[in-house]
């Protein structure tokens, strides 16, 4: 077919941020298909639950403390994740650099007590369907973690490179932190599951 | 990757057409030999990949079919010994609906999708090619397993007990679980791949009310597998844990529950029937359009059904439960909602019938699978209706009677209209045209062979011959239909093989197809068949539902994009208004490595439950090695 030229792209920018930029949409797709994950792991919990008899099966409600300090750190990182994205916003690589450190040392520090709360419920996953259903929650949400660290590294480690002042890399700790939010919120649900439901 | 002869920066607008094509051709190309063919990331040449390697699973699959057809053919058969049969059912259902009917519908996308919207490639271009590598070892591990006599043998859908760690001894359920990992995390890909394709790749102006019927059905395909999958994940987890780690999810002894298998797989169970259909759905309304010369009738009203099918889908699957003795109102619940979901389906038919109405239908092969795809899915749709109430589906539950339906809606449903879809844009892909001749025969056979295969079927489970049973006693009087039945089903298989005979034929010597054999309306057909590796030479602007309708002779398009890199527009989400010049990602090995690291940690952890921790090492490194920037052209800003 000929060919009509009728519209101009040459001014576009090269890459767009938040809703023009494709990895936004992409990490809200991957969200959705994660959330929509520990929802049902949650629903198992609850279809569980009303299924026995007593609940928790054969075991004391788990202890508040080690569960309780991770949702502590977890939301005061929310505070330094806001900010990281807004300087990342703002091409402020300074910033965006102490920022990932500070975020790296904050992906690390709700594993400290995650360690504790295995122990702290007070059953193991391989003794009845409670165990088993609050290991896999805990489990499942600490590989959430685990992965946003990972990626929260590498990310850290390319910011002190050359790669590191790119529009598009500084998009990508954007997308990082709103998915570092995702992790927090959704541990909250949970936690009100594993520590919630068994005193109700 | 930048060309020498060209300064940085250089636009399209600034060189002459027979210029500007091989140097797009270099940008966008995939390098000869294997390393170039590992590494591609051209959303046609993994579209293709899938295409094939999908239509092997299912001839594989049929010859399965066949064996068990020739194993029911007389009573008291001895072809197949009865644990070889229970892998075969097994092996036949999985493989049709993992390995076959999902991925094929994905494939048609990734192929496509691009195209219709007027983009050079599709969003996440590597997760793609992961997707590809990621099913392709699903696949391997099955079929292999199999080969070595460890086929899974607990049904497709592996219920526990059965399929637990107290009756599925050895380690085929562990493969059935595996393999809906493989296969969901390639489908899960490529339902995120699309999704923002369609919603930020779309060419300027084409509004949400200017996307085509196909890309729609994609969409909302891609939704409903982002929602759905999720839980057959969750369930082959839980299973693979309670038989590797010794959790007791569906251990009823310690606080489990049998019937939390059968409320996850269905959760996810039967919106893969729509996962199936609703591509379907899209083909159909494709096809009807270019062969009626005429736009769809009620384009809304089908967006909308297409929409309300994909929310009412997440409502259904109990009815999969109805003889589990589910309390009363649950039971109703679902029945009405089973059959609500007739509406939008009625919807559809009506709207095809009056663009068949209203337009001058020309009946070439693909409108004739249209018309088959009409009666046997209609047929297939009825004893739905009949099997959403309870009273019937206690009666016919798990015989022949639902088998008959089930596959009238699937092959009838979605096979029938895929095929149509293959001859209709087979010679967009491979630039020749499928015979219409053999196309004519291939309808015929199909229609008809499968008709006299699946019918019967209905009156065998009426009779109470239950499914999966892998012979029957002579005084049960089944003989005489199974035969019919089994002779129906070498009609069918011979309508199959023609069709491949043709498919494979053509390629060499079918006729030259031009640009736009059919005088269709919308993007794919303004650019040459196959399409070059940058699909358009400038992004097509699109001012109705129908591009190539409004102006045969010229198509208007957008200028000002980069050539020494891969670049494509990224669009608002409603008007598709331009909103910047993106970088679409070069070649690259790293999807493949991830895809190998993961197959070991994957196939270890069947194995050793530590497999998972000292497997996540490599694949985090391939992930890295994915990510890091290159310093190519296309990592700038």
């Amino acid at each position: 077919m000929r060919q009509r030229i009728a519209g101009d792209l040459r001014d576009l920018p090269l890459h767009g941020l938040g809703t023009a930029s494709l990895t936004w949409w992409g990490t809200l797709a991957f969200m959705l298909l994660e959330g929509t994950g520990f929802a049902l792991l949650i629903a198992i919990y609850l279809y569980l639950a009303s299924l026995a008899p007593e609940w928790p099966l054969a075991a004391p409600p788990p202890d508040l403390l080690p569960g309780t300090l991770v949702t502590l750190i977890l939301l005061a990182s929310l505070v330094p994740n806001y900010l990281i994205s807004r300087w990342a916003e703002r091409q402020e690589l300074g910033k965006v650099r102490i920022g990932m450190v500070v975020m790296s040392l904050l992906g690390v520090a709700p594993l400290i007590p995650r360690i504790f709360e295995f122990p702290a419920l007070h059953i193991s996953w391989d003794s009845n369907a409670y165990g088993s259903i609050a290991w896999t929650l805990l489990g499942l949400h600490t590989t959430h973690i685990l992965t946003d660290l990972a990626d929260t590294l590498v990310l850290g480690v390319l910011m002190f490179t050359r790669h590191g002042s790119s529009k598009r890399r500084l998009g990508d700790v954007q997308d990082n932190a709103m998915y570092w939010n995702f992790v927090v919120l959704t541990w909250l649900p949970i936690y009100a599951c594993l520590y919630g439901v068994p005193r109700l | 990757m930048s060309p020498d002869s060209l300064p940085p920066d250089i636009r399209d607008t600034d060189l002459a057409p027979d210029v500007l094509e091989p140097e797009l051709e270099r940008t966008w190309r995939t390098p000869r030999g294997l390393i170039g063919a590992l590494s591609t990331v051209d959303h046609k040449i993994i579209g293709r990949r899938y295409l094939v390697t999908a239509f092997i699973f299912l001839a594989m699959g049929g010859v399965l079919a066949m064996l068990m057809r020739l194993q029911l053919a007389r009573p008291e058969n001895r072809v197949l010994p009865p644990d070889l049969y229970d892998q075969v059912f097994t092996m036949h259902g999985a493989n049709m609906m993992f390995l076959f009917a999902v991925p094929v519908m994905e494939a048609v996308a990734v192929y496509l999708v691009p195209l219709m919207v007027g983009t050079r490639n599709v969003a996440f271009p590597r997760l793609n090619a992961f997707s590809y590598w990621m099913y392709l070892a699903g696949g391997f591990t099955l079929w292999t397993a199999f080969a070595l006599d460890m086929g899974p043998d607990v049904g497709w859908f592996a219920y526990v007990p059965l399929s637990g760690p107290e009756y599925g001894s050895g380690k085929r359920a562990d493969i059935w679980a595996q393999m809906i990992t493989f296969t969901e995390v390639s489908a899960m890909a490529v339902a995120v791949e699309i999704v923002v394709t369609v919603l930020k790749q779309r060419a300027p102006g084409m509004s949400l009310d200017r996307i085509p019927l196909f890309v729609w059905s994609m969409l909302v395909t891609s939704f409903l597998i982002i929602m759905a999958m999720p839980a057959i994940m969750v369930a082959s987890t839980s299973l693979i844990l309670d038989r590797l780690v010794g959790t007791h999810f569906f251990n009823p002894a310690e606080g489990g529950d049998v019937l939390l298998w059968q409320h996850l797989f269905w959760f996810f169970g039967h919106p893969e029937v729509y996962i199936v259909f609703l591509p379907a759905v899209g083909m159909v309304s494709t096809i009807i359009a270019t062969f009626t010369r005429r736009p769809t009738f009620g384009y809304l009203a089908l967006v909308m059904a297409l929409i309300a099918t994909g929310i009412l889908a997440f409502g259904l699957w109990v009815h999969h439960m109805f003889a589990t003795g589910l309390p009363r109102l649950g039971e109703s619940f679902f029945t009405a909602s089973s059959m609500s979901i007739a509406i939008p389906a009625g919807v559809q038919i009506f709207c095809w019938l009056a663009t068949l109405w209203l337009g001058r239908p020309v009946y070439r092969t693909p409108l004739l699978f249209v018309l088959a795809f009409f009666v046997t899915f209609v047929i297939g749709g009825l004893t739905g209706v009949m099997v959403a109430s309870v009273p019937l589906d206690t009666q016919v539950h798990d015989t022949y009677f639902v088998v008959a339906h089930f596959h009238y809606v699937l092959i009838g449903g979605a096979v029938f209209p895929l095929l149509g879809a293959i001859y209709y844009w087979y010679p967009k892909i491979v630039g020749r045209m499928m015979s219409e001749r053999l196309g004519r025969w291939v309808v015929g056979l199909l229609a008809i062979g499968f008709n006299l295969t699946f019918f019967p079927m209905h009156l065998l489970g009426l009779h109470g011959m239950t499914r999966r049973v892998y012979t029957y006693q002579v005084e049960m009087g089944w003989g005489g239909l199974n035969l019919f039945v089994s002779l129906s089903a070498v009609l069918l298989a011979c309508g199959f093989a023609l069709f491949f005979f043709d498919a494979i034929r053509s390629s060499w010597i079918g006729e030259p197809a031009g640009d736009d054999p059919w005088g269709g309306p919308t993007l794919e057909w303004s650019t040459t068949s196959p399409p070059p590796p940058y699909n358009f030479r400038h992004i097509p602007i699109v001012r109705s539902g129908q591009p190539l309708w409004d102006d045969t002779e010229t198509l208007t398009v957008a200028a000002g994009l980069r050539v020494d890199r891969r670049e494509l527009v990224v669009s608002s989400v409603a008007e598709a208004l331009p909103e910047a010049r993106e970088a679409s990602p070069a070649n690259s090995i790293w999807p493949l490595w991830a895809a190998i690291a993961s197959t070991v940690m994957l196939i270890s952890s069947i194995f050793s439950p530590w497999a998972v921790v000292w497997g996540a090492v490599p694949i985090a490194v391939a992930l890295i090695g994915w990510f890091w920037p290159k310093g190519t052209p296309e990592d700038e800003a």
